[in-house]
């Protein structure tokens, strides 16, 4: 075995230059399609921009919204640096209520929103992955059941799932404890509520490979049931896989920031944008627009690139999803 | 017909059987009901008493069998805030939540079928360009910043519409009171109707688009063109009835979704729905609210569900509603 | 005057890389009660040559250039009120699949009566009357039954017949059949078939046959054409091309049929396969393939050479023609 991977290599003339990943890549639909699609590029590059200000926020943020020394309430509702009679220069988006500095808030509450999003989606799709493989590849019963159990968790809303886990939660183990664990409890909940989603997908395509001679020409060499689903069905389900993730950690930061917005999610003490957004809108009647609108539009920005790319990915790629 | 009643009774009684579980364990497990009845004063050996007397030392199975039986008799307790019946108030506000639903889906369903078969149609013109950019942008936007925007916009800088509540209300049926009757009434309801809609719309309009586009592609629309038929009848039957079959699934489930969000809209309208009853509940842990509220809400997944499928089976030939072969 | 005629027709589609050509320069003629077979491969051209003849073409596709002249009267040119006027009424389509030209959430009669009523000022009641009729002539038993039911409550060979029996409805002057019987059971294909030329004479209805099978070409049709890359590479009389076919691509399809094949061989199949629209080689698109290429077929593109009663696109005729009359020495 081996040996295997190496006779192709030393067969071939020695003129011939193996092609590099990255020159493959080239060649591929997907490349060629996004020199061409506008719209794909400038989404792609403003979501690498959100995830270098997730990733680098400590670095970039001139505030740390964590550290209460650096809170002074007597900065609180300072509008942005651009208006003239009120703003300060430190503070270029303006402060929230609690004199934090907005654009260090954000920053923050943008790595924390990803972070969410990105694991919540690693759950699901970890869960619906082997789920929808075992059902797909079993078929029968098992099938059956799975499938059953899919629909009955899909008929009632990741929304009201989360709400009402959440609700929970907080009821019985107390707000401050609650405060600590907000994160991962957002990230079990979502992940776990929108696992059919995958499952569904997966499966769909599965039963379209098991169709094709391969998978035959596979149990036929006698190989294993799990090798045959991991290394030879999944690797032909990718592109759903793709597909569906990045329009699911879209609908994973919406649900956070929905969540949080309800109270349910994200403390105030250390906000995503959801809670930043909700912890905003007692102001926006006094005309504090900025500390709800800038994290809004930031969210709404982020969101829709997400959306726009995973529209792309879909043209391009084509899979078929699972309906209905 | 029968067939369909008890398979769906079957699955009615399966989730409902779910839901009585889950809020169960959430009546026992959340809230001492004695530490409401009682205050701090009496003794632990009078609280012993007590629990004995209302059963609360007795096994799981025994307690769970008593609340089905009381559930069933319409007896979800007795709500700690308002001290009336649990069911009763949550009844009572359900009508202002159907309301909202109610008008959401007017505006889903009278925008989502024109623009999504318009768009179908003549892909490449420039409004099904705008259609379509517009709805990827309502997707992105959460249903609370909607609201939030359609408040600022509308109330705050406008003035033209009311930021909360009900407004005038008329009585109905059954005790109920709606606001579809008084223009005051319709002026608060449309703000909240838009914010609700505003998740579904763009969901709608892409898949009403998506499947139209599919079936225009099909051989039975081609041969469609074949017979010389006028491009009405070919758009508006033969299309519009194949696309609609899956849009009427996907919509059951949505109407799911739709409650859980009517929680998200009443919030920040502070529409006086089960929704905000709902999350004013879990602040102060009123865990018999809180039960009603998840019974009701389950009902009316049942409900919407049944009613979902017979209008599919009534639309689509290929589903045998009576069972046979 | 020929009931139909087809002048220099070129079909193209717009993909973003460019026009690609579907159709060049397709010409031939069709008369009254007259049955003409298209054979070709898959993508050779034969299903948009059938839906150009009704002006169908689904975008990105267009006729861009030659006329289809109807009577005399070019469909290429017509407004969407004439087509309409000409589809389902004098020319009529049967599809491939009757699994999928019916649609599932309309009943039979929904299907016959609209056609009906798209043409003719009719009540719903006469419709129907002449709808049971034709489903009785397609020998559909118990028609007032079945013209209520819908088409998955029916097999696939009770299906196609009722589409034929909607393409009958109008009593056209064309029928262009699209693969009849490829999508049914090889028992009912014959039988659908014979009903489809039994129905065609009775009304003297010209009919135009799509389909790869020269076995039921030379059964059917008087006059065939065959495709090959968007091109009509030979036609004539049926009886001809199938005795004595001149292009080495249909003798390459005549070698192919199971009945030429000696017992324990291998069957005969030409080599390769066609080439899509998007690389046609230059000179004669068949090149690559042929046995007796020449320095011309990669060069030039063929024109037409009359041989016989045919029209056949290849370099090579006459020296093929030479060969065979010749006494074979080797």
């Amino acid at each position: 075995m081996t040996n295997q991977n190496q006779t192709p290599a030393s067969k071939m003339p020695e003129v011939e230059t193996v092609p590099t990943a990255w020159q493959r890549f080239k060649d591929t639909h997907i490349w060629n399609s996004f020199i061409k699609d506008r719209v794909a590029q400038i989404s792609l590059t403003i979501f690498m921009g959100y995830v270098i200000m997730a990733l680098f926020a400590p670095v970039i943020a001139p505030f740390d919204p964590y550290d209460p020394t650096q809170m002074d309430i007597m900065n609180s509702e300072l509008p942005p640096s651009w208006d003239e009679e009120m703003g300060e220069e430190q503070f270029w988006l303006g402060t929230d209520a609690q004199g934090r500095d907005l654009w260090s808030t954000i920053l923050y509450g943008t790595r924390i929103s990803l972070t969410i999003g990105i694991c919540a989606v690693l759950l699901q799709a970890t869960i619906g992955i082997i789920v929808g493989l075992i059902a797909g590849y079993r078929g029968g019963r098992v099938d059956s059941i799975l499938m059953r159990f899919a629909d009955v968790q899909l008929s009632f809303s990741t929304m009201m799932v989360a709400i009402v886990v959440l609700a929970i939660f907080q009821a019985s183990f107390g707000t401050e404890l609650y405060q600590d664990l907000a994160m991962v409890m957002l990230i079990l909940v979502i992940g776990i509520a929108e696992w059919p989603q995958y499952a569904r997908t997966i499966r769909a395509s599965v039963l379209a490979e098991k169709k094709k001679e391969y998978i035959d020409a596979a149990r036929v060499m006698g190989l294993g049931q799990i090798r045959i689903m991991f290394r030879h069905i999944l690797p032909n389900t990718l592109s759903p896989i793709l597909v569906i993730s990045t329009v699911q950690v879209a609908n994973a930061i919406i649900s956070e920031a929905s969540l949080s917005f309800l109270g349910l999610g994200m403390p105030v003490s250390q906000p995503s944008l959801g809670s930043l957004i909700s912890s905003g809108f007692e102001y926006i009647f006094s005309g504090a627009w900025w500390i709800t609108v800038i994290p809004g539009v930031v969210l709404v920005v982020l969101v829709l690139v997400m959306n726009l790319l995973g529209d792309w990915l879909r043209d391009v790629l084509n899979p078929k999803l699972y309906k209905g | 017909m029968i067939a369909f009643f008890i398979k769906r009774l079957a699955q009615a009684i399966v989730v409902m059987f779910v839901i009585s579980i889950i809020s169960f364990s959430i009546q026992d497990n959340l809230g001492d009901p004695l530490r409401e009845m009682v205050g701090q004063s009496v003794s632990e050996a009078e609280r012993q008493e007590l629990r004995n007397e209302l059963g609360l030392n007795d096994p799981f199975l025994v307690q769970y069998g008593r609340f089905v039986k009381n559930a069933l008799q319409g007896d979800l307790g007795t709500s700690y805030f308002f001290k009336e019946p649990a069911l009763d108030v949550i009844l009572g506000k359900l009508p202002a939540t159907l309301e909202l639903v109610f008008g959401a889906s007017l505006i889903i369903v009278f925008l989502s079928v024109p623009l999504g078969v318009y768009s179908a149609i003549n892909p490449h013109s420039w409004f099904s360009r705008a259609v379509m950019g517009f709805s990827i942008i309502g997707i992105s936007v959460p249903v609370f910043l909607t609201a939030i925007g359609l408040i600022y916009l509308f109330s705050i800088e406008l003035g033209w519409m009311p930021s909360f509540g009900r407004g005038d209300t008329q009585p109905m049926f059954w005790g109920w009171e709606s606001g579809f009757f008084t223009w005051d009434g319709i002026a608060h309801l449309i703000l909240p109707c838009i914010s609700l809609a505003s998740i579904m719309l763009p969901l709608f309009i892409r898949l009403i688009r998506a499947e139209m586009m599919e079936v225009l592609q099909s051989e039975y629309v081609k041969s469609a063109w074949a017979k010389g038929l006028n491009p009405r009848r070919i758009y508006f039957l033969h299309a519009l009835k194949n696309t609609m079959l899956p849009v009427i699934t996907v919509g059951g489930v949505q109407i799911g979704t739709m409650v859980a969000y009517t929680i998200l809209t009443e919030t920040v309208f502070q529409w006086p729905g089960m929704g905000f009853l709902f999350l004013e509940a879990i602040n102060r842990v009123d865990t018999p609210l809180i039960v009603a509220y998840l019974i009701v809400v389950g009902a009316i997944f049942v409900i919407t569900n049944t009613i979902v499928d017979l209008i599919y089976g009534l639309v689509n030939p290929t589903v045998n509603l009576a069972g046979k072969k | 005057m020929p009931l139909l005629e087809v002048r220099n027709l070129e079909v193209s589609f717009g993909l973003r890389s460019g026009d690609v050509k579907a159709l060049r320069n397709v010409n031939f003629t069709l008369d009254r009660g007259e049955r003409l077979g298209l054979v070709g491969e898959s993508g050779a051209g034969k299903s948009v040559l059938g839906f150009s003849i009704l002006n169908l073409i689904s975008k990105p596709g267009r006729i861009s250039d030659g006329q289809i002249l109807f009577e005399g009267k070019d469909l290429a040119d017509m407004s969407p009120e004439e087509l309409r006027n000409i589809r389902g009424n004098r020319i009529s389509m049967i599809f491939q699949d009757p699994m999928m030209t019916l649609n599932p959430v309309l009943t039979i009669g929904q299907q016959m009566v609209e056609c009906l009523q798209a043409h003719r000022n009719i009540s719903n009641e006469n419709a129907r009357t002449i709808a049971v009729q034709k489903l009785q002539q397609v020998q559909i038993p118990s028609p007032e039954t079945r013209i209520d039911q819908y088409p998955h409550e029916l097999s696939g060979g009770m299906r196609q017949r009722v589409v034929i029996a909607i393409g009958l409805l109008m009593d056209p002057d064309i029928i262009i059949a699209d693969e009849p019987t490829t999508a049914l059971d090889v028992t009912i294909q014959a039988e659908i078939m014979e009903l489809m030329v039994e129905l065609c004479e009775r009304n003297n209805v010209a009919l135009i046959l799509i389909t790869h099978d020269l076995g039921v070409v030379s059964q059917v049709t008087q006059k065939a054409i065959v495709m090959y890359a968007g091109r009509i590479i030979e036609q004539g009389p049926t009886r001809e091309i199938i005795n004595d076919a001149q292009h080495p691509y249909t003798q390459g399809l005549m070698n192919a049929l199971p009945q030429m094949a000696i017992p324990g061989q291998r069957l005969n199949q030409i080599r390769g396969s066609m080439p899509s629209l998007q690389k046609i080689p230059t000179g004669c698109a068949f090149n690559p393939r042929c046995d007796y290429l020449r320095d011309a077929c990669t060069k030039q593109l063929p024109g037409y050479t009359v041989s016989g009663n045919c029209k056949v696109a290849c370099h090579m005729v006459a020296e093929l023609k030479q060969a065979e009359q010749a006494p074979h020495e080797a």
